[in-house]
C-alpha cells in the first residue's frame, strides 16, 4: 500500500512534466469547446430537437475526447517508452507487486482524464448557458466505464507495441477515425446516413451515446443495454490488460 | 580460545551454507544454448566475479540468480530460497543493478530514491548513500540529465537502498571512462568491506583480477575455470610477454628459434614474444642485439587473467567477442 501510493504520487509529478499529455488531457478538450463555441454558438437548434445548442451536444461529447486522447495517445506511448528504455525492467527488478505499478499509473491516469473533463464542464458552464439534465453520479459511473475501456485498449496497445514509435502509430490509428466519426467531434445528427453507418462501427460512438443520454436525462431503457454492455467490457478489458502486461 | 573457536564455526558456517547455490544451470533461446549446465557456489563475504566474452552467458546467469528470467533446468538457491517461485521475497534481501535501464527520464535523483525505499520492508537513510555515491548536490536534478557516471552511481544507491545481504553488478564499468571506472571499483571494494556479498560480471579481465576473490571464467555457456585470480594464474604456468617496437624491419626467425619462446608474432607496429623462465626476457634482448636490431618501448608483461582465459580457450578475449 505505501508503495502504491508513493507510485501514484510520483507518476502524477511525471505526468506534470510531460507537456504533451498535459495539454491534450487537460487543456485541449475545454479550449476545443471554447473554439467550437465561439463558432456555432450554443442556440437551440433544430438539428437537436429544438430544444439544445451546439455545446449542449458537444461537451458530453467531447468528455469521450478527453478518454481517448489519454487512452489511445497517453497510455500506449508512455507505457511503450518505458518498457523500451528499461525501465520497467528496473522497476521489476525490486519487490514491488506489478499490480501497485499498474493500480497507480490507472489511478493517476484516470484523475487526470477526470480532471480534464471536469475542466471542460465548467468551460462550458462557464462560457455558455450550459444544460444539463442529468444526474452526476450516474454520469460518473458511465464516465468511469467508458475510461476504464478505452484504457485497457490503451494498454493492450502498448503490450503489442514494441516501440513508442509504434504504439503512437497505433493509438492514432484508433484516435483520429473515433474522434471524427463517433460523434464525439461533430454530432451525429449533423452526419449523412452513410456516414452514420460508418460511426456505428466505432466503439466510441457508444460511449458519446451514453453520455449524452445520461446528460441530458434520458430515461434508463434507453441506454440500459450500452451501459451494461461497457461496464462488461471495461471489467472483461481490464483483466485482459492487466494479464498481458509486458515488462519488458 | 573462545573466540578461534567462533571465528573457526562462522567461516565453517560460510562454507557450509553458500548464499548463492547453481546447480545444473541450462538456459536456451530459441536454438541457441546460452548456459549449458553450469554449477557452482557464492559465499558470504566475498566479491565473487563472473568473466568472459560477450555473449558467454553471463548475463544470462545473473539474471537467472535474480530470479528476473527463468531457467530451462537446474536448481538455484539464493539465500536458501528459489529466486522465480519466491522472487518478491528473494528480491527483498538482494540489490540490483542491471546491465542496460534507465529511469523515468523526469524523475528527480531524490524522487527516484524515495520511491525505491518505499518498495522494501526495511531501507538504509538514502541520504546518506547518496552523500557516498557523491550524488548529493544533484538530488533535485532529473534522471535525464545526469551523465553516464552518475546514472550508473545512482544505479548503485537504488542497489544499496535495501541493506542487501547480496548485490548484483552486472557489467558495472562497461562505457565508464579510466577515472570513473577506478571510483567504481573503490566503490564496490567498499561494499564487500561493509560485510555484504558481491556478484558481478565484466568483460574486462584486469577489472576481474583486481576485484574478485574468486572468478569464473565463462565461455559459449560453460565455466572454464574457476578459483582466486592469483590461483588461477599460478596454475597456467604462463609465459612471459616480452614486447617491444622495432626500429626498421625484423624476420621473427631467430627470436622463434630461442629455446625459451614459446610464440613470437607481430601485432601491429609491435613483436610480441612469449617464452618461459626468466631466462627468456635476457635471451629475447640478447639475440637483438647480436642481430644488430634497434628497438624501443620494451615491455615485459606477468601472465594474466586475459592469457588464463587464451590458454584455455585458445582465444583472446577481444576476439572472442
Amino acid at each position: 500500500m505505501q508503495s502504491l501510493s508513493k507510485l501514484a504520487l510520483v507518476n502524477a509529478k511525471l505526468y506534470i512534466r510531460e507537456p504533451a499529455a498535459f495539454f491534450f488531457t487537460l487543456i485541449f478538450p475545454a479550449m476545443l469547446l471554447l473554439l467550437f463555441g465561439a463558432i456555432f454558438g450554443n442556440e437551440p437548434d433544430p438539428a437537436f430537437h429544438s430544444t439544445r445548442g451546439f455545446i449542449d451536444m458537444e461537451t458530453p461529447a467531447l468528455m469521450a475526447i478527453v478518454i481517448a486522447s489519454s487512452a489511445f495517445m497517453g497510455i500506449p506511448i508512455a507505457i511503450a517508452s518505458l518498457r523500451e528504455h528499461r525501465v520497467l525492467r528496473r522497476l521489476r527488478a525490486t519487490p514491488m507487486h506489478p499490480l501497485a505499478f499498474i493500480s497507480a499509473d490507472l489511478l493517476v491516469n484516470f484523475s487526470m482524464t477526470l480532471m480534464g473533463a471536469m475542466l471542460l464542464i465548467l468551460a462550458g458552464f462557464m462560457a455558455f448557458d450550459l444544460q444539463f439534465h442529468g444526474a452526476w453520479l450516474l454520469l460518473l459511473v458511465a464516465f468511469t466505464a467508458s475510461a476504464l475501456t478505452a484504457f485497457s485498449v490503451g494498454y493492450l496497445i502498448a503490450t503489442l507495441s514494441p516501440t513508442a514509435r509504434i504504439a503512437q502509430t497505433l493509438g492514432m490509428v484508433l484516435f483520429f477515425p473515433n474522434m471524427f466519426l463517433s460523434g464525439a467531434a461533430f454530432p451525429r445528427e449533423m452526419f449523412p446516413e452513410s456516414i452514420k453507418r460508418i460511426s456505428d462501427l466505432m466503439p466510441m460512438t457508444y460511449m458519446v451515446n451514453l453520455l449524452q443520454a445520461i446528460w441530458f436525462g434520458q430515461p434508463w431503457s434507453e441506454y440500459r443495454t450500452t451501459f451494461i454492455i461497457l461496464v462488461l467490457t471495461a471489467m472483461g478489458g481490464l483483466f485482459l490488460a492487466v494479464r498481458h502486461f509486458r515488462w519488458e | 580460545m573462545v573466540g578461534e573457536s567462533h571465528i573457526c564455526s562462522a567461516w565453517e558456517e560460510a562454507i557450509v551454507n553458500p548464499v548463492i547455490t547453481v546447480e545444473n544451470l541450462r538456459k536456451t533461446y530459441e536454438s541457441i544454448t546460452a548456459v549449458d549446465g553450469i554449477s557452482f557456489e557464492v559465499y558470504r563475504g566475498e566479491i565473487f566475479g563472473m568473466v568472459g566474452p560477450n555473449g558467454a552467458g553471463k548475463t544470462t546467469t545473473i539474471e537467472c540468480i535474480e530470479g528476473l528470467r527463468a531457467a530451462d533446468g537446474g536448481t538455484l538457491r539464493v539465500l536458501g530460497q528459489d529466486p522465480v517461485h519466491n522472487g518478491r521475497a528473494v528480491r527483498q534481501r538482494i540489490g540490483i543493478q542491471l546491465q542496460e535501464s534507465n529511469l523515468q527520464p523526469r524523475i528527480r535523483v531524490w524522487e527516484a530514491m524515495a520511491l525505491f525505499a518505499s518498495f522494501y520492508q526495511q531501507s538504509v537513510d538514502w541520504n546518506a548513500l547518496l552523500e557516498q555515491m557523491d550524488l548529493q548536490a544533484h538530488r533535485h536534478v532529473f534522471y535525464e540529465k545526469l551523465s553516464g557516471g552518475q546514472k550508473q552511481r545512482l544505479f548503485i544507491a537504488l542497489a544499496l537502498i535495501n541493506d542487501p545481504d547480496i548485490v548484483f553488478l552486472d557489467e558495472l564499468t562497461t562505457g565508464l571512462d579510466p577515472q570513473a571506472r577506478l571510483n567504481m571499483w573503490e566503490m564496490v571494494e567498499d561494499i564487500r568491506d561493509r560485510g555484504k556479498t558481491v556478484f558481478l560480471t565484466t568483460h574486462y579481465m584486469e577489472e576481474a583480477e583486481r576485484l574478485c576473490d574468486r572468478v569464473a571464467i565463462l565461455d559459449q555457456g560453460h565455466i572454464v575455470a574457476l578459483d582466486s585470480p592469483a590461483n588461477l594464474v599460478k596454475q597456467l604456468d604462463a609465459p612471459l610477454r616480452v614486447e617491444f617496437e622495432p626500429v626498421g624491419p625484423v624476420a621473427l626467425g631467430p627470436l622463434q628459434a630461442l629455446p625459451t619462446a614459446t610464440h613470437v608474432e607481430h601485432h601491429g607496429h609491435r613483436v610480441i614474444a612469449w617464452g618461459k623462465g626468466d631466462p627468456f626476457i635476457v635471451d629475447v634482448v640478447q639475440t637483438l642485439t647480436n642481430q644488430h636490431i634497434r628497438f624501443r618501448h620494451l615491455q615485459v608483461a606477468q601472465p594474466s587473467l586475459e592469457d588464463v582465459f587464451l590458454a584455455l580457450t585458445g582465444r583472446r578475449m577481444e576476439r572472442g567477442q
